[in-house]
């Protein structure tokens, strides 16, 4: 069984026939060709996969394709606006906020959501808990996404 | 990916009559709403093949958070995170915040939903504890006509709930608390945050103005195979002042109430020694030899 399903990715309407309970990670890896998005424990437990569904963060491997359905889905691929960076990107680059990469994405998905609305946690630290990293030890990153916050003045939040 | 997605089928029906009507086949067809558990078992090859009712294309289910005659009204997709946000529940459900956040990271909380949480019938729900604490009632809609059900009354064993097949949560009613109701919520896991709980205790205490408790609700996770209210400890509480022999016979009553679950991440005398202390613990910050109530 499969269904037409469309939703905005990245700012563009998508539209594939995908199964329904297709977890939205592999509709985005394997169907839409945006293989930025990391799967890592496949159960919502290490954040690889973050990506927005509406503008909230979700872990992309526990959405069925088919609850995307109309809404809009931003990956770390949509950060990018006219080839330049987000400025979440650029300061993880700067601050050594990556190194293996495999958490990157979803790291920088949850840094941006937070920046974005920092009223979403009660401290940096809770909003990037569900985010798991095996080689900073953290502090870079922490490191990263306050650089980003001071760096972003309103207008160039998105 | 461990399943093979061809054994499984999907109805996404466009109206809340469509979905009770699909909820009439038999085997009725599973709901899915946020995914957080299901989508889990089906990574993992442990989702039975069938048939499912995705709830996200409901537009009667996606209503937002409503206060009604006293009383918060939840829809079956509101979420952690809807509950989190919003300002009168912070104020005056406080326990449905602080239970909120113990729900994994936000990316969960951003998914996971409320109705989903009462139907799994985990014995380690977060939110449950929380809600039957309120006194919340479970709204449950069918072909043949809608019900409310007491969630102290839902369960009756290991994830044996009231819920027929072909019944789905449409609302979850949460009375607001007296003013001065004393309020505890506070889970033990292996580390402060995302971890499952070894132990859960959601209170509600109201004191008269003779100090005596005219009511209180001590409800207990992750102790027994379901979520638990612990009656027999309430009988023998109310009236009574919550002074140290109170606590005392309080304790005794809990011990002999409780039949604690032994598994992988605790034994049955570990969570009962800590079910009595935290019961100790909720009930000392009433107790007269401590001053004026305060919040757990």
């Amino acid at each position: 069984m499969t269904a037409k399903i469309s939703f905005t990715l990245n700012g563009k309407p998508w539209t594939g026939n995908v199964h329904p309970l297709k977890r939205l990670l592999d509709t985005l890896r394997e169907d839409a060709g945006l293989t930025g998005t990391k799967e890592g424990c496949g159960e919502g437990e290490c954040g690889a996969c973050t990506v927005f569904l509406d503008g909230q963060v979700v872990m992309s491997c526990m959405v069925p394709t088919c609850q995307a359905e109309g809404k809009k889905v931003t990956t770390i691929e949509g950060l990018v606006s006219d080839g330049d960076l987000h400025p979440m990107q650029d300061c993880f680059i700067q601050e050594g906020g990556a190194q293996c990469g495999i958490c990157t994405p979803g790291m920088i998905m949850a840094a941006v959501a937070y920046a974005n609305d920092p009223d979403s946690a009660e401290d940096m630290r809770e909003a990037l808990a569900g985010n798991l990293c095996r080689c900073t030890g953290y502090t870079r990153i922490y490191e990263s996404v306050k650089k980003a916050m001071e760096k972003m003045s309103v207008s160039e939040i998105r | 990916m461990r399943s093979y997605l061809a054994e499984f089928s999907v109805i996404s029906p466009r109206s809340l009559d469509e979905a009770l009507w699909a909820l009439k086949q038999r085997p009725a067809p599973a709901p899915i709403a946020g995914g957080t558990d299901l989508m889990v078992l089906l990574n993992a090859g442990q989702l039975p093949p069938g048939a499912y009712l995705n709830l996200h294309s409901i537009p009667e289910l996606r209503r937002p958070i409503e206060f009604v005659n006293g009383e918060a009204c939840f829809g079956a997709l509101t979420t952690y995170a809807d509950a989190r946000r919003h300002p009168e529940i912070r104020k005056r459900l406080p326990m449905l915040c602080l239970a909120a956040r113990e729900i994994g990271a936000l990316q969960i909380q951003s998914r996971g939903t409320w109705a989903g949480n009462i139907v799994n019938a985990s014995p380690a729900a977060d939110g449950v504890p929380a809600l039957m604490a309120y006194d919340a009632a479970v709204e449950l809609s069918s072909a043949s006509g809608v019900r409310s059900v007491a969630l102290a009354d839902f369960y009756s064993g290991y994830k044996q709930t009231a819920r027929r097949p072909d019944e789905l949560v449409t609302a979850i009613r949460i009375p607001v608390p007296e003013k001065e109701a004393v309020q505890y919520y506070r889970k033990v896991g292996t580390r402060k945050f995302q971890a499952i709980s070894k132990v859960l205790l959601a209170g509600i205490m109201v004191l008269g103005k003779d100090r005596r408790i005219k009511k209180i609700r001590l409800v207990y996770a992750s102790v027994m195979p379901y979520t638990y209210r612990a009656r027999a400890v309430e009988a023998v509480l109310e009236g009574r002042v919550p002074d140290g022999a109170a606590i005392k016979a309080a304790v005794a009553a809990l011990r002999s109430e409780l039949k604690p679950i032994d598994d992988v991440r605790s034994t049955a005398a570990y969570r009962l020694r800590v079910a009595c202390n935290l019961l100790e613990e909720f009930l000392s910050a009433s107790s007269p030899s401590r001053g004026e109530a305060r919040r757990g």
